[in-house]
């Protein structure tokens, strides 16, 4: 089976910093990938590397084996992307900016696909609010629908879950499982919530100050460490940080 | 290849800013109605002291004003479009989209062309109801003047999208000033010849002075001179370039250096 997404030495430096070493990596249809590591570890850097919007200076991207570089445009088409710290235009009402999304996604029957969406992400009922108006929980349901408009081959997600009341953290990871099993969706995913994380991810990357420490199945990785769940792992790992 | 599909999102996207804002409405429809007013009544009052004689007053200085609001809101339609996605912080969704850097400009300059199109159907209204200034009635010609003014005014759109880029939101003033920095040396409202000598050598660099000097000549000799129109739309096409070459570094810059996520916090 080919890999949706081949990550080869990626490294970044900004100024005389070093965020990402030579970080190496493969994604699969229907993987789960579950970014690990504190705060200023790399994670963000990594995932808006991934989707283009910061060069690397060294290193290789392909997806679908066709190399990001190159074939950008076509490519994001089949990505898709969700971010907890950042909203989508708060003067536009959400119908407004699923649809200008779509336009820019290309998605057929788009009126149909939002109806669908917004249904899913239970904010049916939001369909004409302006954005401002609209909670945390329900900002990040709505960047969700955001990534999930072009039904997309992988999707990348920074924090996917911060902000939103358990109920939706134990739904969105259901729906985000559901879709990884049924439709071979790859996802890559930061989050805090390691609990949560645990239950949805198939494939660890630990990172440290931008060095791979780890990367592989979740069950090679806890072997790897001696460890029995995520929590323990990361407090055996970056535990060191806090003392 | 382009897609006319993402082109059209976002000048939907600002469209749809415009319809639930009270305030861009105001700003669109405000300025070019009290700038013309104020013109056009001062043209009445100089009239009345017959201080030109028989010149044609009204004409010069409304269609001057008219032309001069074209380079404005056609530069500001770029400029502040690019301001009103830094402002939501939305420069991340839209380019991590398939959205490519000539759509994303290829569509503020589409919101740049209705601004300036209707800020200039209104003032042209108003000047033919008010002060009996028609300002189609040289025909074609208008249109080679509009177009040059147009273009330049993109080139300086575009230059300040790449220095804001570049400088961060500190040089977000430049989106409303960088145009006017060009209007003493245009020479809008007066001929070249009214500038001093070291003005006029710097309006020689300025494309705009060949078009409103060729404007003011269309007026009151009926003709529109051929050398001054080219040497204008040739400059304009040089500035055009360099402006181009400008804001694709500095996009390129931004990317390497991740301010595309950073601007606008």
């Amino acid at each position: 089976m080919n890999p949706l997404l081949e990550v080869t030495g990626i490294t970044k430096q900004f100024g005389c910093k070093t965020v990402l070493k030579e970080i190496s990596f493969k994604l699969y249809p229907g993987e789960i990938l579950g970014i690990i590591g504190p705060n200023g570890a790399g994670k963000s850097t990594l995932l808006y590397i991934l989707l283009g919007i910061i060069t690397p200076d060294r290193g290789q991207i392909f997806y679908f084996g066709e190399s990001l570089s190159e074939r950008r445009s076509a490519i994001l088409r089949e990505v898709g992307f969700a971010s907890h710290y950042v909203s989508l235009p708060y003067s536009l009402t959400v119908w407004e900016n699923l649809k200008v999304f779509c336009h820019l996604y290309g998605v057929k029957d788009s009126n149909n696909r939002i109806r669908e969406l917004l249904k899913l992400f239970r904010l049916e009922t939001k369909e004409k609010a302006l954005t401002r108006t609209l909670s945390s929980g329900e900002m990040m349901r709505l960047n969700l629908i955001r990534a999930f408009l072009a039904k997309p081959k992988v999707l990348l997600l920074d924090e996917p879950t911060a902000g939103l009341d358990p109920e939706y953290v134990k739904y969105v990871g259901k729906i985000l499982k559901e879709e990884a099993k049924t439709q071979g969706l790859s996802i890559i995913l930061t989050s805090h919530q390691l609990g949560e994380l645990e239950k949805m991810i198939n494939k660890i990357l630990l990172l440290e100050e931008g060095n791979l420490l780890s990367y592989g199945k979740t069950e090679e990785v806890f072997k790897q460490f001696g460890v029995t769940n995520l929590e323990e792992l990361y407090f055996k790992v970056f535990g060191h940080a806090l003392t | 290849m382009l897609s006319l599909r993402r082109i059209y999102a976002i000048l939907l996207r600002h469209l749809y800013l415009l319809r639930h804002s009270f305030s861009r409405w105001i700003d669109l429809l405000y300025w070019p109605t009290v700038d013309l007013l104020l013109w056009g009544f001062i043209t009445l009052y100089l009239k009345g002291g017959d201080f030109l004689g028989s010149v044609n007053l009204a004409s010069l200085f409304l269609g001057a004003l008219i032309l001069w609001n074209i380079l404005i809101r056609a530069q500001q339609g770029l400029a502040v479009g690019f301001l009103e996605d830094i402002w939501a912080r939305n420069l991340l969704h839209l380019f991590v989209s398939p959205l490519t850097v000539l759509e994303y400009i290829s569509g503020l300059i589409l919101y740049s062309l209705f601004k300036a199109t209707l800020a200039s159907a209104i003032m042209s209204l108003l000047s033919c109801l008010l002060f009996k200034f028609n300002f189609l009635s040289q025909g074609f010609f208008i249109f080679y003047l509009t177009f040059a003014l147009i273009f330049f005014a993109w080139s300086i759109g575009l230059f300040t999208l790449a220095l804001i880029l570049y400088f961060g939101q500190e040089a977000e003033i430049l989106a409303w000033a960088l145009a006017l920095l060009f209007l003493p040396f245009s020479a809008v409202f007066y001929p070249l010849s009214a500038l001093p000598p070291l003005f006029q050598k710097i309006a020689t660099f300025v494309p705009t002075s060949y078009i409103f000097e060729a404007f003011r000549n269309l007026l009151l000799q009926g003709v529109l001179l051929k050398n001054l129109l080219i040497k204008g739309y040739l400059l304009t096409l040089l500035y055009l370039l360099l402006s181009v070459l400008a804001f694709t570094l500095s996009f390129r810059i931004a990317k390497k250096e991740g301010k595309l996520i950073k601007i606008g916090e």
